[in-house]
C-alpha cells in the first residue's frame, strides 16, 4: 500500500496512509501517515465505534491539508484497551516452536501440491 | 500516565514476521521496501473543494472466495462507493484474527465516515468509486502494474486526494 501511495505522490496525487504497522510504512517512506496503535485489521477505528472512526478519518483529512513535508506521521490518541495482542500476535516461544515448524512443512507441501494442480497464485498474506 | 519501559511500545511487524516465518522453516526472510527519500505532493486546492477517494487492500466479497477462505486471484478493482459495501473479503489478508474482526467495513474502509465529512462540507465530495489493490509479495507488480492503474482510475473519477487504508 505504501508503494502505491509513493507512486501516486510522484505523479501529483496527494495521499495519506492510514495504518497500524508503523515500521513497515515508515521504512517504505510515505508522504503522510496516520498511525493508530491497534492490532492489525482496524486502522480507521474500532469496529462499530463511529465516533472514533470519525475522529481518525478527520485526522487523515487534517493531515492532507496541513502537512508541508514528506514522512509526516501523526499518531492518534486511541488505545485498544486489552494490550495482550502485542505479545500474542505471531508469537514464537517454546510452547509453539514445534507446532510452527510442522505448520511450515505442511504449508510447503500444500503449495507444492497446488503448483501441480490448478496453480493458485501464491501472494504474501 | 507516565511510564518507563526498556523497549519500544509499538509492534515491529518486520521483526515479528521474520522470526515467525523463520520458525516455520523459511530461511530466506522477506525483504521489505525501504527508501531514503519520500515523494510529496501538496494539496492543490482547499479540502472543502476536493474530491476524496479511498483505497483498500480488502477484496470484493464473492461467494466462491468466502466458501474457500481465499481468493483464487487477487485482483485490482474499482467499485461503486455509494451505497458503501456492507461486507468485504479479508480472510486471506495479514491481520490479527485473534484480537479483532473486520465485520464493520468502516473500521478499515471508512466510506460512510467520509460521506459524513462530505455532507458537512469538510470535503467537496467522495469519489464515485473506491479502489482495491491486493497486497502482493511482488513489490514490482505493486509499483509497475497496480499503482499506475489506481492512478488512472483516480484521474477518470476526478479525484483530488486519496486516503489509503492498509488492513
Amino acid at each position: 500500500m505504501s508503494l502505491v501511495a509513493r507512486h501516486l505522490e510522484e505523479n501529483g496525487m496527494p495521499t495519506v496512509v492510514l495504518g497500524s504497522a508503523r515500521d513497515i510504512v515508515e521504512e517504505c517512506g510515505v508522504a503522510r501517515f496516520v498511525f493508530t496503535d491497534f492490532p492489525l485489521g482496524n486502522p480507521c477505528g474500532k469496529p462499530w465505534d463511529t465516533k472514533m472512526q470519525h475522529s481518525i478519518v478527520g485526522t487523515a483529512l487534517d493531515l492532507l491539508a496541513r502537512a508541508w513535508m514528506p514522512r509526516t506521521t501523526v499518531q492518534t490518541p486511541f488505545r485498544w484497551g486489552n494490550e495482550e495482542w502485542r505479545v500474542a500476535f505471531m508469537r514464537v516461544d517454546d510452547s509453539n516452536r514445534e507446532a510452527l515448524a510442522r505448520a511450515g512443512e505442511e504449508r510447503r507441501h500444500q503449495q507444492a501440491e497446488a503448483k501441480k494442480g490448478d496453480g493458485y497464485r501464491q501472494g504474501k498474506s | 500516565m507516565n511510564q518507563r519501559r526498556p523497549y519500544r511500545s509499538f509492534v515491529s511487524y518486520i521483526d515479528r514476521s521474520r522470526e515467525y516465518y523463520a520458525a516455520q522453516g523459511y530461511s530466506q526472510p522477506y525483504t521489505w521496501a525501504h527508501h531514503d527519500d519520500a515523494p510529496f505532493t501538496p494539496l492543490k486546492k482547499p479540502l472543502s473543494e476536493c474530491r476524496v477517494g479511498l483505497v483498500t487492500t480488502a477484496g470484493k466479497m464473492e461467494a466462491e472466495a468466502e466458501g474457500q477462505g481465499r481468493r483464487k486471484i487477487r485482483e485490482l478493482y474499482a467499485l461503486a462507493a455509494n451505497p458503501a459495501p456492507r461486507r468485504m473479503f479479508t480472510a486471506d489478508l495479514f491481520w490479527d484474527k485473534g484480537a479483532t474482526h473486520t465485520d464493520d467495513v468502516d473500521s478499515f474502509l471508512p466510506l460512510n465516515r467520509l460521506s459524513e465529512y462530505a455532507a458537512a462540507r469538510r470535503i467537496g465530495s467522495v469519489s464515485a468509486r473506491f479502489y482495491g489493490v491486493p497486497t502482493d509479495y511482488s513489490q514490482g507488480r505493486t509499483s509497475l502494474r497496480d499503482a499506475p492503474q489506481i492512478l488512472e482510475w483516480c484521474r477518470e473519477d476526478g479525484v483530488d486526494a486519496l486516503l489509503l487504508s492498509a488492513l
